[in-house]
């Protein structure tokens, strides 16, 4: 039995092909996912997010809590509506979940996780809380829509009151604030700038039908997998897990070492620093025609396998297969992926491979 | 299922094929292509390649997945669709028609009076 959002039936009303998504009943793509994509990367898309799990952590400890729950370092939160990006790692400082907290006020953080993860989320926090003065709620009665484009944030000050448009226009990157009853970030997961808003359930339905006479596209989650992985952003489950840290997942730049704060998987992280890092993560970009998957095998010159992708989908912005894979840290040179027996030339690019609207430099010969 | 052409036959794979005397023209139907997504690549067999029926003979990707295309009949291939290697997106917007696939000359055409008609197929898929 799947789980349906608040938007379930607007999906249905929309044409959507719905999938089966972690337990939840979600859209795929409501016709073309290609044409999703583009229209997220130039002009501007909506995409049901209510399955992600929102925690409130409120209570005197909500700091000092995360900032042993957390590889990045809430200190850097000082003015409330700031958010920051971060792993929560387990003591061998492998990856439980990535996510998002907010700061609301020293009292109270928000926290955005993935779906998926929800139930092991759920226990690790409530485990980890003990101890500490807080307590870790899950917010259920709250949906959650995200629209991403360059048009995306005017779109959505259009349909809001002049006062509240203000207030929605002049959020910085990476910064949420309570807003009537939205709580809007200019976060996202498409390399493209816009909000998330957080509201409640049974209002939903009014802001998609409100942002849809705005012209804003329905999108499905073929179509954020795309955008995501054009971005250069890691997918919990796919890209990283519980066996790999940070480090061999391109996200050193979220692991906050100084100041000798005690985190959990701090000392694994140092010792696997110590003992030099044996793989790395990074973009690939298929040189001739075919479509790179998943869980294919990566192979040098002598023949070695020495690595496999983690994500990997056509480019919708490249009109070329691009990947994300795990490789030996020493390999610097282009080397050939296994597509289903056959062996064909990928380039080793730094990500993220496109944003903004457009390829990013040094991905395209 | 609502436009399923009736003088076509179809394989449980999802091909359809079309007879024209002894030369029999292959593709996927339009209830394949809307599952697998937007068709960005497509793999075909070579001219004069030869197929028994059921061996993979090509391979249609969407962004969502790789899907094997199985010869429908046995025999030796007379025609592959060029237009695909540019535009495969064409398998899209017209699985019956522009977005065929390859030709091939068959070794038996009675072979196809083991597959499906439309009314059989459409029965098959509407228990999705």
């Amino acid at each position: 039995m799947t789980r349906k959002t608040p938007l379930y039936q607007a999906h249905i009303d929309a044409a959507a092909r719905m999938v089966d998504f972690g337990g939840w009943d979600l859209p795929i793509n409501y016709g073309s996912q290609i044409d999703e994509h583009h229209t997220v990367r130039n002009a501007a898309g909506m995409f049901d997010v209510s399955h992600m799990t929102v925690v409130e952590i409120k209570g005197q400890d909500a700091r000092a809590f995360l900032s042993k729950l957390l590889a990045n370092d809430i200190a850097k939160l000082q003015q409330p509506g700031k958010a920051l990006y971060s792993c929560m790692l387990n003591s061998e400082g492998g990856i439980i979940d990535d996510l998002i907290t907010y700061f609301i006020s020293e009292n109270h953080f928000r926290m955005v996780v993935n779906a998926a993860t929800h139930d092991k989320d759920m226990a690790w926090l409530e485990k980890q809380a003990g101890g500490y003065e807080v307590v870790v709620s899950e917010r259920r009665d709250l949906a959650m829509l995200a629209v991403q484009g360059p048009d995306a944030r005017q779109k959505t000050a259009n349909i809001l009151s002049a006062e509240d448009a203000e207030s929605a226009m002049a959020l910085n990157i990476f910064q949420a604030a309570q807003i009537g009853d939205l709580f809007i970030a200019r976060t996202g997961y498409t390399g493209e700038d816009g909000f998330e808003i957080m509201l409640p359930a049974d209002a939903a339905i009014e802001l998609w039908n409100k942002l849809l006479k705005e012209q804003v596209k329905p999108c499905g989650l073929g179509a954020r997998d795309t955008l995501r992985l054009e971005a250069g952003m890691n997918l919990y489950g796919q890209d990283m897990d519980e066996t790999t840290s940070p480090y061999v997942s391109a996200l050193a730049w979220t692991v906050a070492l100084k100041d000798e704060r005690e985190f959990i998987g701090r000392s694994a992280l140092i010792t696997q620093k110590a003992a030099g890092l044996k793989q790395k993560l990074v973009g690939l970009v298929l040189e001739g025609r075919g479509v790179i998957r998943p869980h294919q095998s990566l192979i040098n010159a002598a023949g070695d396998i020495v690595g496999e992708t983690t994500s990997g989908s056509f480019s919708p912005t490249l009109k070329k297969a691009i990947a994300m894979a795990r490789l030996d840290r020493d390999i610097v040179d282009n080397c050939l992926v296994d597509i289903r027996g056959r062996k064909l030339p990928v380039r080793l690019v730094k990500m993220p491979f496109a944003r903004k609207g457009s390829v990013c430099d040094g991905i395209l010969d | 299922m609502n436009d399923v052409p009736g003088d076509m036959f179809y394989t449980e794979s999802h091909e359809w094929v079309k007879m024209d005397d002894e030369i029999a023209t292959i593709g996927i139907s339009d209830h394949a292509q809307g599952q697998l997504g937007d068709v960005v690549f497509v793999e075909l067999p070579e001219v004069g390649d030869a197929f028994t029926a059921g061996d993979p003979c090509a391979v249609v990707e969407s962004v969502k997945a790789a899907s094997d295309i199985y010869a429908p009949i046995s025999g030796e291939v007379v025609e592959v669709n060029e237009l695909l290697e540019n535009a495969p997106e064409t398998i899209n917007d017209d699985a019956y028609g522009e977005g065929w696939l390859f030709r091939i000359k068959a070794d038996d055409p009675s072979e196809v009076d083991g597959l499906m008609s439309a009314e059989s197929y459409v029965e098959v898929n509407s228990e999705d």
